[in-house]
């Protein structure tokens, strides 16, 4: 049994800066295309903590998508560069930091696994605490000390991701997801058919601009949760029918987007809170943006995105959220540190919340 | 005149009169963010389906609320207008006869599959309690009519998320006095089958363990 360093109170007083002591964290982020570390420290929490964090994107073939084995290779070359210039960048050393955190998943095994070794052999050689984060709640802790939301509905929607949660009674309660496809994965496999290298993402928003001829695609909410496979099917048989792209881009947005939105409004005026967080990869999105905007606005809630440069995977979320589980005395022993591909976000216990 | 009583996810719900009755105004308003083709089929596919279903439930053995008038070109539908409490007050306060009363939410469940009406929303929010004691169904907007145990067993599964995120608490015991009473009109067979599936569908979905 580990003793928790510090309690509930002494995180939040830490956190406003006003604990007399600076915390340190080292992240490796490797869940999927993105190996990325990160130094995040404690001693206040405006943007200014994330002391460094740098990471290099594994790019398939046009057309193609990840492929674990060679996205793992990316992360086995460029690992040994991506720590070093993260310390760099962070002016320490490995010796300085408190604790050393990483992604313990969801993701793909294969990539996982680099940045597992990589954390346990440096949190052995260097006696450190070992500290396994979970990657979906990596996005919203971070989102969250970056935008300063405080009790959010969040929807958080990425390549990995497409869920919206609230935080009750110690976990991340899942009030609707996907059924099938993540929203990421709708744009990026759409992106990979008519030719394009994933991420997709920007690409398609840009081509989105182009139009708004509004093509009907289908629209499937089922209570709280949203289905995008048969958007996929339609759009990519429309695509080779001739119909035009750009056309076809607004329309996946459009259509996809409003069924966030509705089921965003859904757990909105269901749980009565007066905060939406857009967190994830496709947070980045402007068009999103707006429309959970009109959503919020509809019923008196802020709309908080997170900052670009941080919404897609990085070190960061891992270092951050490691910061916070370790002053709260998460650790694992190296024997025990497996990676699990299939961590859900309801299954962590958030040990550093009230 | 009337007066805005709750401004839900969907519509925006008005009390009022008909003809000298308390009556409910329900209007599903237009959706800026969405775009205009879109946002009128859905606002008029669902006015028709809410008033619809909520007929075709009440012939199922469910009761729901009176329709009195629907105008689809407005998304419009003026209803009775029932004096209650949501289950989902009522499990938050901790009523006594909450199992009584998830008991009945799951025959009132079954009865409506057995007349093969998918509810397709079924939250804690959509159930009014009368007296304590009686039960009344709405928001039909996302009903539709199927006999496929997987339409049944989504329903299902969209109850038992509502639970397990917003009555964590409760949520493993309400579920399954939700299913009990499913069994008790349904059969356990029927059940059995529904479970299966629902497990399929869980499996389905994002990281979910493969066992």
């Amino acid at each position: 049994m580990i003793e928790r360093l510090y309690n509930i109170d002494q995180i939040s007083l830490l956190l406003q800066g006003k604990l007399n002591k600076e915390v340190t964290c080292f992240g490796i982020e490797s869940t999927a295309h993105t190996f990325s570390c990160s130094v995040v420290s404690s001693s206040d929490v405006t943007h200014g903590n994330i002391l460094s964090d740098f990471g290099s994107v594994f790019s398939p073939p046009p057309g193609s998508g990840i492929h674990p084995r060679e996205a793992s290779r990316h992360h086995i070359e460029v690992a040994p560069k991506v720590v070093k210039r993260s310390l760099v960048q962070a002016r320490m050393n490995m010796k300085e930091v408190d604790a050393i955190a990483f992604s313990a998943g969801p993701g793909l095994g294969p990539c996982l696994r680099v940045g597992a070794t990589i954390a346990r052999s440096l949190s052995l050689y260097h006696d450190k605490p070992l500290i396994p984060v979970n990657h979906a709640t990596g996005h919203i802790e971070l989102a969250m000390m970056l935008t300063g939301a405080k009790e959010p509905i969040v929807l958080l929607v990425s390549g990995g991701h497409t869920l919206i949660t609230a935080f009750s009674l110690g976990r991340w309660r899942i009030f609707g997801e996907t059924l099938d496809l993540t929203v990421g994965q709708l744009i990026d496999q759409f992106g990979r058919e008519i030719g394009f290298s994933s991420p997709s993402g920007q690409r398609i928003e840009e081509l989105a601009k182009k139009s708004s001829k509004y093509i009907p695609l289908p629209y499937t909410v089922k209570g709280n949760d949203v289905s995008f496979s048969g958007i996929l099917t339609s759009a990519k048989k429309l695509f080779h029918e001739g119909k035009d792209l750009e056309s076809l881009c607004f329309s996946i947005q459009e259509i996809a987007f409003a069924m966030l939105a509705e089921v965003t409004e859904r757990a909105l005026a269901f749980t009565e809170k007066r905060e939406v967080l857009l967190a994830g990869g496709v947070a980045a999105n402007r068009r999103l943006q707006e429309m959970l905007g009109e959503v919020g606005m509809r019923h008196g809630a802020n709309l908080f995105v997170v900052p670009k440069e941080y919404s897609g995977d990085c070190g960061a979320q891992i270092a951050w959220t490691g910061l916070l589980a370790h002053l709260a005395g998460v650790s694992v022993d190296a024997e025990k540190s497996f990676v699990r591909q299939s961590w859900r976000l309801d299954q962590v216990d958030v040990k550093w919340r009230d | 005149m009337e007066r805005l009583m709750r401004r839900g996810a969907e519509a925006d719900i008005y009390l009022g009169e008909w003809f000298g009755k308390e009556a409910i105004l329900k209007i599903r308003k237009p959706k800026p963010y969405r775009q205009k083709e879109l946002d009128m089929e859905i606002r008029k596919r669902r006015t028709l389906h809410e008033a619809s279903f909520l007929v075709e439930a009440r012939k199922a053995g469910v009761l729901t609320p009176l329709v009195y008038f629907i105008d689809p070109k407005n998304a419009e539908i003026v209803m009775q207008y029932i004096k209650g409490m949501r289950l989902r007050e009522m499990i938050f306060d901790q009523r006594a006869n909450v199992d009584e009363l998830c008991s009945e939410v799951g025959r009132s469940i079954a009865k409506l599959h057995g007349s093969s009406i998918i509810h397709g929303d079924l939250t804690t929010s959509n159930f009014l309690v009368v007296d304590n004691s009686t039960l009344i169904f709405i928001d039909f907007g996302l009903a539709f009519f199927s006999q496929r145990l997987e339409d049944m067993a989504v329903d299902l599964h969209l109850m038992k998320e509502v639970l397990t995120s917003a009555h964590s608490e409760v949520a493993d015991r309400a579920f399954s006095l939700i299913l009990k009473g499913y069994e008790s009109i349904a059969g356990a067979n029927r059940v059995k089958d529904l479970t299966r599936k629902m497990g399929e569908i869980e499996r389905r979905g994002r990281y979910a363990r493969v066992e």
